[in-house]
């Protein structure tokens, strides 16, 4: 455990420092990562912890991406803007849409997750103050106290500033006794409600909670790259994150931050060897799936633990 | 006589065409002993699935403790003071023998809201716990996942996670189902020992844990109540040998 710890501490100190030490692509590539990272955690919190399918995560990031946008824009470059409005918005929406999902289960809880991403992907779509299909282009960084966040090292650390927040208060959140309900939940739904848990309560707050996050990760997003497009609402979008989970490991945190590297970057190295490289992520996908299902973190245990 | 703690009017279950309990009407005192027998199918753990909320009556209700229970939701229910076993283990496999306890004992405290609380101490240190463990038996297996108990281990464990919601009413679905001889009567020590204020429905097989635990006997057949009274005098019931004490052969 501790040596876990200082192994993570060092991995953030040397990814603290990349700015300084390599070119600026893998330096882009690092914080696509760290992005990625942030929303696929918030979607293991979902399905690791709660037993969560959701296929619709991709509405909180993509709020998160065209509210931050639109503030950013059109109100004012400030943290509020960046930070505190796609947070309210993606937990406003969670919290909506989550009410509604969590009466059902199985396959009907990721149906009508995913009919509800389909539905905020077609508003976006079809919306022309929302720039339609090109989504919104222009999007500034916000201007903290003295900092700025044009320059590549200090947008930076902001992000890496966002991911230790992101891990520390979720790894908080698994750990807490709310954690431990969820966990129960995920073990055995029926006993829990049998032991006088007010079950849905907890799913529903397990998804506010994951859609708060994923909000703050698609308005980095956006800041990021600049723009908000209705991609980030679609459900390929969902089912990436849902990749990160699952080839990094589900219901533990850590996972799917190496499953968003794993993604990440074999879809860099590969697509500049062919087209197809979907193809070859597709195959190691069903690799994991079928010979390794705890993902990259269990394989990893189970070499350690010899 | 006081009033009942749990009363049942009347219930009906229809499955269908079937109906698999039929007007049943029981009352069950506070700090009873009750054992609920009968063959295969007469619908002793429809029963429970009614008084704990998991079913709905499609006729008459449930009172516990002078209030009407039926409509409630099963968590409802069971945050009045209903806690059950089941007759297939049903705890939490991947989690330690003593956090399914915890789990239990924690159910409706305001801190499982509390999203970042600092993470509780291991189960097997808390006094709820191994209180309930020592109650159980399982003492001594606290760490053990639960999914790698024993059988046996696993039946008390059933055992421990129903009782460590403190519970005033005890639903108990067969609580020797699949046991050797051996655990069986130590499943038996276990229930004598449990404290009176626990009142306790039984359904159950064998008929030496039912004469030597209970304090009256209902026996169900075809969805109705056929008998009910001391065990001596249901046990001399020729209605109730011919149905059941007779023909299974578990007598």
């Amino acid at each position: 455990m501790r040596s876990a710890r200082r192994l993570a501490l060092a991995g953030l100190v040397a990814v603290a420092a990349l700015p300084w030490l390599v070119g600026s692509y893998p330096v882009k590539l690092a914080q696509e990562i760290l992005i990625w990272g942030i929303f696929a955690m918030s979607l293991d919190l979902l399905m690791g912890y709660a037993g969560m399918l959701s296929f619709g995560h991709s509405a909180f990031f993509g709020l998160g991406g065209y509210v931050a946008a639109l503030a950013l824009r059109g109100w004012s470059p400030s943290l509020v803007s960046a930070l505190v409005l796609p947070a309210a918005a993606a937990a406003a929406a969670g919290l909506v849409v989550g009410f509604l999902s969590i009466r059902v289960s199985g396959v009907y809880f990721i149906m009508l997750t995913l009919a509800f991403s389909q539905m905020f992907y077609a508003a976006a779509f079809n919306a022309e103050w929302l720039g339609a299909s090109d989504g919104l282009p222009g999007v500034p960084r916000p201007r903290l106290i003295g900092l700025d966040l044009d320059r590549t090292e200090v947008f930076h650390l902001y992000i890496l500033a966002f991911f230790v927040l992101a891990l520390v208060a979720l790894a908080r959140v698994v750990r807490s006794p709310f954690g431990r309900v969820l966990r129960g939940v995920e073990d055995n739904e029926r006993r829990m409600v049998a032991l006088g848990y007010a079950v849905r309560r907890f799913k529903l707050a397990a998804f506010v909670v994951g859609a708060t996050i994923a909000g703050v990760a698609g308005s980095l997003e956006a800041q990021f790259n600049g723009y908000i497009s209705p991609e980030a609402l679609f459900w390929t979008t969902s089912g990436e994150a849902l990749l990160m989970v699952s080839i990094g490991g589900a219901g533990t945190l850590a996972g799917p931050v190496l499953g968003a590297a794993a993604f990440i970057g074999l879809q860099s190295l590969l697509s500049s060897y062919t087209e197809h490289w979907t193809l070859i992520l597709g195959a190691a996908f069903i690799g994991f799936v079928l010979w390794a299902p705890e993902g990259l973190l269990g394989l990893a245990r189970r070499e350690a633990g010899g | 006589m006081s009033d009942p703690l749990l009363r049942c009017h009347a219930l009906t279950r229809r499955f269908g065409a079937l109906a698999a309990l039929n007007g049943v009407s029981l009352e069950v005192e506070a700090r009873e002993r009750r054992a609920i027998i009968g063959p295969n199918g007469a619908g002793k753990t429809t029963l429970f699935d009614l008084i704990t909320g998991e079913l709905t009556p499609s006729a008459g209700h449930v009172e516990f403790a002078g209030r009407t229970i039926s409509g409630l939701p099963p968590h409802a229910v069971a945050r009045r003071g209903i806690s059950r076993s089941y007759q297939r283990t049903n705890a939490f496999r991947h989690l330690t023998a003593g956090e399914n306890l915890r789990l239990a004992a924690a159910a409706g405290a305001r801190e499982n809201f509390r999203l970042l609380a600092a993470p509780p101490p291991p189960a097997s240190t808390s006094a709820a716990v191994r209180e309930v463990a020592h109650a159980v038996g399982l003492g001594a297996r606290l760490d053990i996942l639960a999914g790698r108990l024993s059988h046996g281990e696993q039946r008390q464990l059933e055992l421990g996670i129903a009782l460590a919601t403190r519970p005033r009413l005890l639903l108990l679905d067969e609580p020797t189902a699949g046991m050797s001889p051996a655990e069986t009567q130590r499943m038996v020590r276990l229930l004598a020992a449990l404290p009176r204020e626990v009142t306790c429905l039984i359904i159950e097989h064998d008929m030496d844990l039912v004469f030597t635990l209970a304090d009256r006997v209902s026996v169900l057949h075809h969805g109705e109540v056929l008998a009910e009274g001391l065990p001596a005098a249901v046990r001399g019931d020729p209605r109730v040998h011919e149905v059941y004490l007779g023909s299974g052969g578990e007598a």
